[in-house]
């Protein structure tokens, strides 16, 4: 479980303080086998979620990004949630115009009583992030890459 | 333009009770028209229509609110209006618009390209459908569905939404956009799609005219470009930096961008921004059925939400 082991992916979790949050504390208590790989981010509800800091995420190297708050309706604040399913799902379906592989994000519900629900959650994001690799780069080092590719292609 | 002396004389006969009235004068050269703010009676005689209008003026709207202003529109830049006053950006009773009937602007992007060079034009001429370009000894002409912005080949909106006083013969639009400049850019892989990204914002010069040319960003001094607090983004000149600008901007302008091409236009680098835009409002659309600046009494889809999401798939887990 060593957290500098070579075959982690870096996956940034924002999971909502009343529920997701809840489900992983269920589940580490539990003592579920779970995978390493994810960091994890508490904020007060998944309405609080720009969709920004999803994006800023994976721009900035993340391998992948997991939302996961209370289930629709069972919001602790009503409906933060509804809005945040509106966001989530325009965002997941926005990423493909950048060449972002839609699969590196995810979002979900899970409630503070499914440590269960959140071992298998947290296990099947990590094997298809597992799956598709380490993202690849956004930055000078992809451009110059991309370039070099073009020039040999002429 | 027949109707330029009709749309005069209504600006003329309003202008009284108002602060400004907003339309186009000819710019530095006969190609390129500029803003006009008309506050006397004399300067309803610069006043300009036609193709080379491009200008969405309505971009000037927001700074001005509380004052009584008029505004000259087309379509497109009408469905900005209805926007804005869905947004409660702006005050209909502070408002007169004056909306024109529209057959298409040019983009001085693409007779420039075709002219080689447009660094002086010495003149144009415009019939109902060619334009013709004299520019450093050179004389052109092109059909004008050739060289108009890409918007106008699938505008609906020939003729505003919303108006007061229209000038001329309404136009029906009777194009169907299926998008399908967004379908065919995606038809690529994922690598050459970001690949694309990189080497267009590379060239961003983070000079914000994109941001500034757009009527929906209102923020002004508080943008998250270049707020500290939070601080969203860095001073960076790097590649990855300017493409969250655009992202930004992408996604505070969803389910309310009229793609009126501001951004793409005034961008000095030619990077294609609107692109960006539309796949945003493509996704709206199908989600949510939902075309911002067209209903002035609807909710813009992402400040609402339904119990039971129609078209949203939750996937379970
Ligand atoms: S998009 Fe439509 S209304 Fe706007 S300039 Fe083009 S033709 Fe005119
Ligand atoms: S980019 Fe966003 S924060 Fe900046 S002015 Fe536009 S809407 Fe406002
Ligand atoms: S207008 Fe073009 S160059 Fe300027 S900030 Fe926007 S994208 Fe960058």
């Amino acid at each position: 479980m060593s957290a500098v082991d070579a075959t982690e992916l870096r996956i940034v979790g924002f999971l909502c303080n009343w529920c997701s949050y809840g489900g992983a504390d269920t589940a580490g208590v539990g003592r579920f086998q779970q995978p390493t790989d994810l960091r994890i981010i508490r904020v007060p509800c998944s309405g609080r979620i720009d969709p920004l800091f999803v994006v800023k995420s994976l721009i900035n190297g993340a391998d992948g990004v997991l939302v996961s708050g209370c289930h629709p309706r069972d919001c602790h604040y009503s409906e933060g949630n509804f809005y945040a399913r509106r966001r989530l799902e325009v965002l997941k379906k926005f990423l493909p115009i950048l060449g972002i592989d839609h699969r590196r994000f995810e979002y979900t519900w899970v409630s503070a009583s499914e440590g269960q629900k959140w071992k298998t959650v947290v296990s099947t994001f990590t094997e298809h992030i597992h799956q598709l690799g380490p993202a690849p780069k956004i930055n000078r080092e992809a451009l110059v890459l991309a370039r070099t590719l073009a020039a040999k292609a002429v | 333009m027949q109707h330029l002396e009709e749309l005069k004389q209504q600006i003329r006969d309003r202008l009284p009770a108002l602060d400004l009235v907003i339309g186009w004068e000819a710019g530095f050269d006969p190609l390129r028209a500029t803003p006009l703010f008309m506050r006397q009676p004399d300067d309803v005689d610069r006043l300009i229509i036609g193709p080379q209008c491009v200008h969405n003026l309505a971009t000037h709207l927001t700074g001005l609110k509380g004052r009584k202003i008029g505004i000259v529109v087309k379509g497109c830049d009408s469905r900005t209006i209805v926007e804005l006053l869905q947004e409660k950006l702006i005050n209909r009773e502070d408002l007169v618009v004056f909306g024109v009937p529209c057959s298409g602007v040019v983009s001085v992007g693409k007779i420039g390209r075709k002219m080689g060079s447009l660094d002086y034009v010495e003149g144009v001429e415009f019939s109902a459908d060619s334009v013709t370009v004299a520019s450093e000894g050179v004389q052109n002409s092109f059909a004008l569905e050739e060289v108009a912005a890409d918007k106008c080949g699938r505008c609906q909106y020939n003729t505003p939404l919303l108006f007061d006083v229209l000038v001329g013969e309404p136009r029906p639009g009777d194009v169907v956009d299926d998008y399908a400049d967004v379908a065919t850019f995606e038809e690529q892989p994922l690598e050459a799609r970001m690949n694309h990204w990189l080497e267009a914002m590379d060239r961003c010069v983070r000079c914000y005219a994109c941001r500034n040319a757009c009527p929906m960003c209102v923020c002004r001094d508080h943008c998250v470009a270049q707020s500290r607090d939070p601080h969203w983004m860095t001073q960076e000149d790097t590649v990855e930096n300017k493409l969250l600008f655009q992202i930004i901007h992408t996604m505070h302008l969803a389910g309310r961008c009229t793609e009126c091409g501001e951004c793409e236009r005034s961008c000095p680098m030619s990077i294609p921004l609107l692109l960006l835009r539309r796949k945003m409002n493509k996704e709206i659309d199908a989600l949510f059925d939902y075309r911002a600046g067209t209903r002035i009494d609807a909710t813009p889809p992402l400040l609402s939400f339904k119990v039971e999401e129609e078209k949203i798939n939750e996937r379970g887990w």
